[in-house]
């Protein structure tokens, strides 16, 4: 798909008529944009940070948690963050996105990234056309199969569905670094855009066959739970922050984690989910300032692995 | 998902603790007092056990239906759904226990207060004044809101381990099948806690567990006596 010079004008006409909404507190300076990287399908930019609501946004019907969800977004779009991803297996996840981009007033440049997580793939359209209406939102961008699910039935619709112009991008996920070989085949059969996928500096067997594969195939690389739902920061947290993390301007081991996955090559963003406005800002932190040659990432991922 | 034995609790938690409590936070302030009648019902209960006889067993098994149906609709239907998409399977089962409490307690008389041993008695009014008195306490004590109490009649945990003390205050006739539900429930319920790093989690499931033993042991000496 061609990055068409129309789109990307009413995109920033966008983001500037929404701007008043997220950013009230008129004459504060506004954070550093983040990097972007390409999509290679399309040409199409993307911050290398997203969000993802993996247990963060399934709140249910608490409308306090909601509001504060929304203040992370709200957060997130102000740093400059655009994609955000969810699934109709996170509860109400969807729901409270809904609920945030409508109190928040969507972004004109927002990137919805959704999932198709059914058995049968007869009822895949009907399920993306209800997770739709969660978010409240005229299309999805990207709609990925949630782990690979019935990914044979899913995949002609979703295509379909791309040449009605009624998404913009189709995807395949998994996590936990299940299922790498069958990832792999689709990725050489399938005429996909995006893959989603586990990797972070203790988690690297993605970088054996699946980054380069995307990398080759020239499909965009989407990287969750980098943060292992917070083990991983646990774990690193008993340790000082080396002095020379300073070089990439790195403030927290969340922003060393995140900065990590992100130079690599193949990476065109990771989606860290959260519940907290400060959290959020850090993330995108990450995205911004100095990132690490593969000198670097090498000697981050020896330390890591000397601990 | 395929290679659902590949994932662990952890990996399937869908919401935080945070998330987890406050439910019971919304739900008990929605409902107040409603709680205040599901202890009387409690307390009902544990006054009909103690007297004992068929009528009081047929009593409590129509009492612990209620709650039952209650806990499937007003819990599990009506909000954890929006957390947890499992829960509607939990009301369904949820109501399966209280249709299988009136056919087997409230139709044939199995609940009626006949314990096989003193032991048995003992822990089953224990279990009954645990689930009805301590249970609501303990979350208080561990650090959570009061408004974040767990109430039999109200929510499912005391309510399954109140019905496993009416079961082994019933254990001289055991009623097995009303035992499978409550005990996968707590044993659920404890594998959710930890999954979410609750403290808190081993007291249900070694509650329910301990509670299947005295069972067990109880029906093995009345058949050894015999």
């Amino acid at each position: 798909m061609e990055k068409s010079p129309d789109l990307a004008r009413r995109r920033l006409l966008g983001a500037v008529a929404a701007a008043p909404l997220l950013w009230p507190a008129l004459g504060r300076a506004q954070p550093a944009r983040p990097a972007t990287r390409a999509i290679p399908s399309s040409g199409e930019a993307v911050p290398r940070v997203g969000l993802g609501s993996w247990i963060t946004f399934n709140v249910g019907n608490d409308r306090v948690a909601r509001d504060a969800r929304a203040e992370v977004m709200r957060a997130f779009f102000l740093a400059g963050g655009r994609l955000i991803d969810s699934s109709p297996m996170y509860g109400s996840s969807q729901e409270v996105i809904g609920y945030a981009l409508k109190k928040l007033g969507r972004p004109a440049n927002l990137f919805a990234a959704d999932k198709v997580w059914i058995s049968d793939g007869a009822e895949g359209r009907a399920q993306i056309e209800r997770s739709r209406r969660l978010w409240g939102i005229p299309r999805f961008d990207l709609v990925q199969v949630h782990n690979l699910l019935s990914w044979q039935a899913h995949l002609p619709t979703l295509f379909a569905m791309k040449a009605a112009n009624q998404l913009r991008y189709v995807g395949i996920t998994t996590s936990h670094g299940r299922r790498h070989d069958e990832m792999a085949q689709i990725m050489a059969s399938q005429p996909i855009d995006f893959v989603q996928l586990s990797y972070n500096l203790f988690d690297r067997e993605a970088e054996q066959r699946l980054l380069p594969l995307a990398r080759e195939r020239g499909i965009a690389v989407i990287v969750n739970r980098p943060f292992q739902q917070g083990a991983l920061l646990r774990r690193l947290g008993r340790h000082p922050l080396p002095p020379w993390a300073a070089e990439i301007d790195c403030r927290s081991w969340a922003q060393f984690v995140l900065k990590f996955i992100i130079s690599h090559p193949a990476v065109t963003c990771a989606i860290p989910a959260t519940t907290r406005v400060d959290h959020v800002r850090e993330n995108m932190g990450a995205a911004t300032g100095r990132l690490p040659d593969q000198a670097m990432r090498a000697r981050m991922a020896a330390w890591v692995d000397r601990r | 998902m395929s290679e659902w034995w590949t994932y662990g609790p952890r990996d399937l938690l869908m919401f935080s603790q945070q998330t987890y409590y406050r439910l019971f936070e919304l739900y008990n302030l929605e409902l107040w007092p409603l709680q205040i009648l599901a202890l009387g019902l409690g307390a009902a209960v544990l006054a009909l056990g103690w007297r004992g006889g068929d009528r009081a067993g047929r009593a409590i098994a129509a009492i612990l239906a209620v709650c039952w149906l209650w806990v499937a609709w007003g819990f599990h239907w009506q909000r954890y759904a929006s957390i947890n998409v499992a829960a509607g399977y939990f009301a369904l089962a949820f109501v399966v226990q209280a249709l299988l409490l009136l056919w087997l307690g409230a139709g044939r008389g199995r609940l009626t207060p006949l314990p096989a041993t003193r032991l048995q008695q003992r822990a089953g009014l224990g279990l009954l004044l645990f689930a009805l008195l301590l249970f609501p306490l303990m979350g208080p004590l561990l650090g959570r809101s009061w408004t974040q109490a767990e109430v039999f009649g109200m929510v499912p945990d005391p309510t399954a381990l109140a019905t496993l003390g009416v079961l082994l205050l019933a254990g001289g006739r055991p009623a097995w099948a009303l035992f499978p539900i409550p005990v996968a429930w707590c044993l659920l319920s404890g594998t959710t806690l930890w999954a979410m790093e609750s403290t808190d989690f081993a007291v249900v499931p070694f509650a329910a567990l301990l509670a299947v033993l005295l069972a067990v042991g109880g029906a093995l000496m009345k058949r050894s006596s015999r």
